[in-house]
Parts: C-alpha cells; structure tokens; sequence
C-alpha cells in the first residue's frame, strides 16, 4: 500500500502548563486508505504518547472523535487522508472550552441533552406490558431521520449562534427533542414546548444551516428546528384560541 | 481522594450498565445508583452492533426453538437454566424498549420487524436498520435521564474493586478530567464494562474495550469463565475490522471464493441453497465458529482473493438489489464504501474473520452474582453462560437487556439487606494502597518498552496461539510470552506526568488489564484438550463430553501463570447432541 507523508498540525494545550493553546508539528507517513484518525493513533503509539483526544469505534457511530480539521467540524475517523491536503490541521471543536489537546469540556451540551427530555413521555395509560405499540412506516420514516444523531457535537462547533450565546440551546438537543414530538408513541409535546418557545429555544436559531451541512449523519437540525418554529407558532394560537392541541 | 457513598456502584454504562440503573431506579427509586464509566454512556460500544436483539415473536416460532437454537449454537456448553429464562423474558424486553422509543424497523402492519440470524430456526431479530446497538443504547441512555436516583460519573475510569472478608465493598476510580482518585463505597457492585476484544490484532471492538472490568475481578479473586471461547465474526471489513452485520446475510448476501463458489457447503453447511432464497440454519446462516473456521481452511487451500489487506473471502449482496441494501443496511453500506472503496450495490465487498465477541467473563450466574458476595456482572463482561461455547447472532444485546434487570434486582436486594461497611477506614486504606500503585506508576523513569510495543507483542502471541484454530505447542508458547510481557510491562514509563485527562496513563492501566484476561485466554486454551464450538484444537479435534462438558474457571496466582479450574455445566432438558447446520435438507 502507498504511503504518503502528511504534515499533521495538532492543536496542543495542558492547562496545568501551558498558558495557551500552540500548535506541535507531527510528521506522519500515512496509507492511502487511512483516516485522520489512523494518523493521529500513528502519533500517540509512535512519536509522542503524551496527546490527549476522544474516539472508539472507528465506524462513524460512538461520536467520540469529533474535532476540527482545516477548520471543518469533522469525524476523523470519517475524514480521509486521500481527501486533504499534505498539511492537515487538528484543533478541538471550536465553540467549546478546551479540557486538554484535543479533547473539550461537554458538560453544556450534556445538559441541554437532558433538559429537553428526551424521552418517551405519555398522559394515556402505558399499553399492557406485553404488546407494542403500533407504528406505520409512514410514522417512523417522520422522526426516523432525526434518531441518527451520534451526539458528536460538530453541529454545536459549526453554529454561529451558540458560538454567540452558550444560552442557546443548540441543534443537536433542539433536534433530539424534536425527534419525540414527532414520535407517534409519545405524548409530552406540551412539555417540551415551554423549553423550547424559551427565548433560548428554537427563536434563536437564525437559520444558516452550518449545523446541518457538517452533521456527518445528515440528520439536518436546521430543518427540525424551523418545522419546531412552525409548530411552537401554532401551538401557541392554538392555545389562545381554545383549540386542542395535536400531534403534526 | 473524594469519598462517595452509593447504594448500588455500576461500572460501564453501555447497554447493560443503563440498563440495570433504569432497572433499580424503577423498582427502588430510594436507592442511590452510582453509574460509573471511563466514556460517556452514548460513546459505549453497545452502539456498535448492528444486526439486532433475539426474541420469540412471531406465531411459528416458540420459545423452545429459540432455547434448542442458543443450546445446540452455544456446543451445548450453556447453562440451560439461564437460557430457559433468557428466551422467555426477550420477548417483554424488547417490548419494554420499544415502550421507552427504540425505533425499530416495522412490517406492513405498523408492528415490529424481525429478520433471520445466522444458528436460528426463525425470523426472531428484532432490528432497527442495521444500528440496532445504535439505538438500543441512545434509547436506554435517553429513558435513563428522567431518574434521578441514577447519579452519573462519566469519563471516570474504574482502577479495582474494594472488598473485604469475601465480599464487594466499592471501586476505586480516577476522574480523567482531573486526575483526582474517588472512593466510590457501596454494598452492591455490578460490572458492566463490555468485552475485551483489544487484546487481538484484528478486532471489530472499539478502543474501550480492554476488558476492565474482568481485570478487575480477576484481580480480586474472583474466577474468569470460559476465556477460551472467542468468537471470531466471520464478515468483517480486511483492515480496519470493522463489522459487517450478519444481517447481510440474514437478507440474502452469500460468501464466495476466489472462484466464485460459494464454498461453505463444502463444511457440513450446504446443500447450496438458491440466491435470494436463504434457508434457516445453513450455508451463510449457519453459526459463527463454523463459517470463521471454513474461511481457515478456505485460506490454507490457497482458495481466498489476495487484497491490499491481506486474503479474503468475498460477501456478494447484488442480487439484493439497491433499494433493499439501502433501506436495510445503509450503515454497512457506507462504511465498505469508505473503508475499502466497495459499493455493495455493485461489487462483491471483501470480508475476513475477526475477533467479535467474548463468550467467557467474569463467572456468575443466572442473578448476575459471583462468587463474591456483592459483586454482580452483566453483559458481555459476564460469563452468565448463556452462550456456551459460540454465541449465536443477536443473542447478546437481549443479553444486556434481559440481565441487565434480573441482576439489578438482585444487587438491589443484596444493597437493602446489609448493613454498611463494618469498617470503613479499612476501605479507605485499601484504596490508598490502590491510589499508591497508581502513583507509582507516574513516577517511574526511563523506561525501555513502549505501551504500543507490548501490546503489538500480546495481540500477535495471542493470535498465533489462540486464534480460530489452536493446538499444545501454539497456546503454551502463547502463555510464557504473555508471562514475559508481564514483567516487561513494568518497564514502561508513563511519558505524560499532567493530571488532566491523561491518556498515556489510561493506555497503561488498560494494558494492564489486557494482559491479565490475555493470559486467561491462552492458559484456559491450552488447559481445554477437546474441541467445542469457537474452541477448535488441531491436536484435540472431537468434542469430549466425557471429561469436557465443563465451564473452565481461570483463578490468578500471583506471580505465577493463571490456575484453571472446572464447574459443571447446567442441563435441563437438551443433552448434548449433534450440531446440525444443513437446514431443512438432510
């Protein structure tokens, strides 16, 4: 197999030393069909076992290697050498506080994940232990795209938005929610809808879809949260008018 | 170091860890549950698996087929009693997720799908595309969020178990964001930490997986069950690893080799069945030891395709056609069209046996307990001997699910009726001893080995002598390597002395860890002189129910090699028999 010899870029930063992030130069000498990801395992067993970063899998589904390369919020176990260029620049997810190197502070996100309850919430009695519920495919294929979230969090170093305001509270979370309104199983929209219609919900997104073009599971966030805009709009007039509320 | 008081200590929050903390926050919402794990739940390698999760569904199925299917699959070394329990709650587990959102693909009707898996008699797998570990554990992960009870410690790493007189007193953990020690006391620990697949060269497991949690118990005492059995899944991507889900097969995909012959039935595993037409338990859905084991000899016959990656056999799913390969397998689809530049729409993707799956583990039983009081294991940490000899495909996420509960209950029950810790500054000093060791490890200088270097060194010994196929003089000269990397790992110096989020350090433990269920595998391979499911001996090459119907238990000595033990196996109603795989023709 051909090896081509990249010059890796590798954002560095221990804050018990180092005042501030500095890049450290790592010759690699990758295969051609190798990810980012190959090459920085290439660094940590061969030149310098002291770099810090996240992964697992390496399929594209635990969502741990989440990073930016040449600038672009990217799996690296999904970015391939053939694809960049001989110099390749690594640096943590942009819009989140730096732990150490490569890897960043998640709790912000950890939490927005849990605060827009992100589970199956029902008012009816649950059907009997034994029998499923009944779901069209039609049903499913609605919020069916929206479950692919891995959680890597790109879509939170693309949006400009939360780069702004750590308030909002973002696309993957906006877009998880939304998953369960959608799901013809649960019945907790209402209780989401004050989370969401929050000033820090679904009105602060302005629409420029970063979050949609990196997420490398093409789960499309900006799209659930204009439909959660339409939805919160009609909610509300349903409220004020007296009508029932209803799964869109 | 913190000291943190819980009712019930989990380690790993994958998808048997999640679910036995839903399980005691439901049933004891006053009990504190401490879920311990060195990622974060959604990064645990539960998400990996893809083909899906066995239980009974439909009307022409029953549970004493899918009982005979995992008995006759597992070499008839599964406890029966297990599996008797096993098949007859799967089906109100799945049901029970399906409950908490799993989105799970749906026929016609609006009622959940099942597909064929390779070793089973029916269509009982429930799947989810082809990310059913995907969104089992979002889904488990998610429901976990409403309970409070469940305290959460993510990217703690698990350092030992604390016990004392016998019995499971806490664990010790190192917080990696800070590199400060946690005394986590509890009367009821259960490991949920995943398998150990890392310690092979070629494996489809994710990083994490370095068998932790069975260090940890070995460690303390406590005996490894059945480490010779291994599985090898036979469709994996040449390279990387990665796994090609079963489910390929399940829907119609072939092996064939160079010649284009679709070669398995000359294993005991044909007559050739139509394509496009598979036929349950034969040819490609036959089980897993057995189609591993005909690529070998496949191999040693000069008859698998030369590729960049090395010989290979070739997996053709055209005649399943594009719509289905994408509303089906649009996962494994992309990833042999990354990694090795094959759409399966329009090629015959490459694929060789890989290191998948530990059927043995921390011995427990049908509670999920040990031999020390305490201490539960779930999951594929666990050896509950549900899968015997060979794990059948999709038998292991219900696993997760089915004793994930079972053992939740029981360490509930075992955390009420005891009182606390008689002597507390007894623990703490324990754990000091623990925090110690670990201390030790970061003042060490001036090493000569490298963590890459020894652990190269065990995954290339323990391929050579305890791969798919074994014999006396592969596994004993396996063993005295692993003994010699043993004593070399102390001369590795941690380069990275910083407290925050230390890798180099972590790389060391689970080397470690590696090393101590590494040696597990190799001693109990060379102690089982027969052959039996994923088991095969060249110098041993029948099955020997005479002397070898019997679990194999590995107990550490220090300082010397493992000392293998036996336990009988539990029968029911299925004696051991003949394994058949030529379907429905005879």
């Amino acid at each position: 197999m051909n090896i081509r010899q990249i010059e890796l870029e590798v954002m560095r930063y221990d804050p018990e030393k180092d005042e501030a992030p500095w890049f450290q130069q790592y010759s690699v000498p990758c295969q051609e069909d190798w990810a980012i990801l190959d090459a920085l395992n290439y660094v940590k067993d061969e030149l310098d076992t002291t770099l810090a970063y996240r992964w697992s899998c390496h399929m594209m589904v635990c969502g741990s290697c989440g990073m930016m390369i040449n600038g672009e919020p990217s799996l690296t176990c999904k970015t391939f050498v053939r694809d960049l260029p001989d110099k390749v620049r690594v640096e943590p997810l942009e819009n989140f506080p730096i732990e150490r190197d490569l890897v960043v502070v998640l709790d912000d996100v950890m939490q927005k994940l849990h605060q827009v309850q992100p589970y199956i919430v029902r008012k009816d009695a649950p059907p009997q232990e034994d029998k499923e519920f009944t779901q069209s495919r039609g049903a499913l294929m609605k919020f069916k795209q929206l479950t692919m979230c891995i959680n890597c969090m790109c879509c939170y170093a693309a949006c400009p938005q939360y780069g702004l305001d750590k308030n909002f509270i973002g696309p993957a979370a906006l877009a998880l929610a939304h998953r369960y309104n959608l799901d013809s199983r649960d019945q907790g929209k209402s209780d989401r809808l004050d989370i969401l219609a929050d000033h820090d919900g679904v009105w602060e997104c302005s629409f420029v879809g970063a979050c949609s073009e990196v997420c490398p599971k093409h789960v499309d966030p900006a799209a659930a949260i204009q439909q959660m805009k339409i939805d919160g709009a009609m909610e509300f007039w349903k409220q004020k008018l007296g009508m029932p509320g209803d799964k869109s | 170091m913190e000291h943190i008081k819980a009712d019930v200590v989990i380690v790993g929050a994958g998808g048997a860890g999640l679910r036995a903390a839903i399980a005691i926050a439901e049933t004891h919402p006053e009990l504190e549950v401490a879920l311990i794990s060195k990622v974060y739940p959604m990064r645990s390698h539960t998400c990996a698996a893809e083909g899906g999760a066995a239980g009974v569904k439909r009307a022409d199925d029953s549970l004493e087929m899918h009982f005979n299917d995992t008995v006759s699959g597992g070499d008839w070394l599964c406890d029966q009693d297990v599996v008797e329990y096993f098949v007859e709650q799967a089906p109100r587990e799945l049901v029970q997720l399906e409950h908490w959102g799993c989105p799970w693909s749906r026929d016609d009707d609006g009622s959940v799908a099942v597909r064929p898996f390779g070793g089973m008699k029916k269509e009982r797998t429930w799947y989810a595309a082809d990310k059913s570990g995907f969104h089992i554990l979002h889904t488990l992960f998610q429901t976990s969020l409403q309970f409070p009870s469940i305290k959460r410690y993510d990217e703690f790493f698990a350092l030992d178990l604390l016990h004392e007189d016998g019995r499971a007193r806490g664990v010790v953990a190192l917080e990696m964001r800070s590199g400060r020690f946690f005394h986590f006391s509890a009367n009821s620990v259960i490991m949920a930490t995943g398998g150990a697949g890392k310690i092979f060269p070629f494996t489809t497991n994710g990083a994490i997986k370095t068998g932790d949690g069975m260090a940890m118990a070995y460690r303390a005492g406590v005996p490894l069950k059945d480490m010779e059995f291994v599985q090898y899944h036979p469709t994996g991507l040449p390279g990387t690893g990665i796994l090609l889900t079963e489910g390929c097969r399940g829907e119609g995909g072939v092996l064939v080799n160079k010649d284009g012959y679709r070669y398995l039935q000359d294993y005991d595993m044909g007559p050739e069945t139509p394509l496009g037409a598979p036929v349950f338990k034969s040819m490609e859905l036959g089980p897993r030891d057995r189609l591993s084991q005909a690529f070998w000899h496949e191999q040693k016959k000069g008859n698998t395709v030369e590729t960049a990656w090395g010989d290979c056999v070739l997996m053709d799913m055209r005649h399943l056609g594009e719509q289905k390969i994408l509303e089906r397998l649009p996962l494994v689809h992309e990833l042999a069209l990354s990694y090795v530049g094959v759409d399966m729409v329009k090629d015959p993707v490459p694929v060789r046996p890989v290191v998948h799956y530990m059927m043995g583990g921390i011995a427990s039983n049908i509670d999920g307990g040990t031999p020390m009081p305490g201490l539960y294991a779930i999951g594929e940490t666990a050896c509950g001997s549900l899968n015997g000899a060979n794990r059948l495909g999709s038998n292991s996420l219900t696993e997760l699910l089915v004793f994930g509960k079972r053992a939740a209950a029981a360490a509930a029950v075992f955390a009420v009726q005891q009182d606390g810790p008689d002597n507390d500054s007894a623990m703490t000093l324990q754990a000091e001893a623990v925090v110690a060791r670990i201390r030790g490890l970061l003042q060490q200088n001036e090493g000569v080995e490298s963590i890459a270097g020894i652990r190269r060194e065990m995954a290339s010994s323990l391929e050579a002598g305890a791969g798919i196929y074994r014999d006396e003089e592969g596994t004993e000269a396996t063993c005295k390597k692993l003994a010699e990397l043993q004593q070399r790992s102390s001369g590795i110096e941690v380069n990275d002395k910083s407290n925050v989020f230390n890798t180099d350090l972590q790389g060391l433990l689970e080397l470690q860890n590696m090393l101590d269920v590494a040696e597990c595998v190799a001693e109990a391979s060379n102690a089982r002189k027969e052959s039996r499911g994923a088991h095969q001996r060249m110098d041993y090459t029948e099955r020997d129910d005479e002397t070898y119907l019997k679990h194999s238990l590995a107990y550490r000595q220090v300082g010397d090699r493992p000392r293998i033990d036996w336990l009988d196996v539990t029968i029911t109603r299925s004696q051991p028999g003949v394994r058949d795989y030529s379907g429905d023709k005879k």
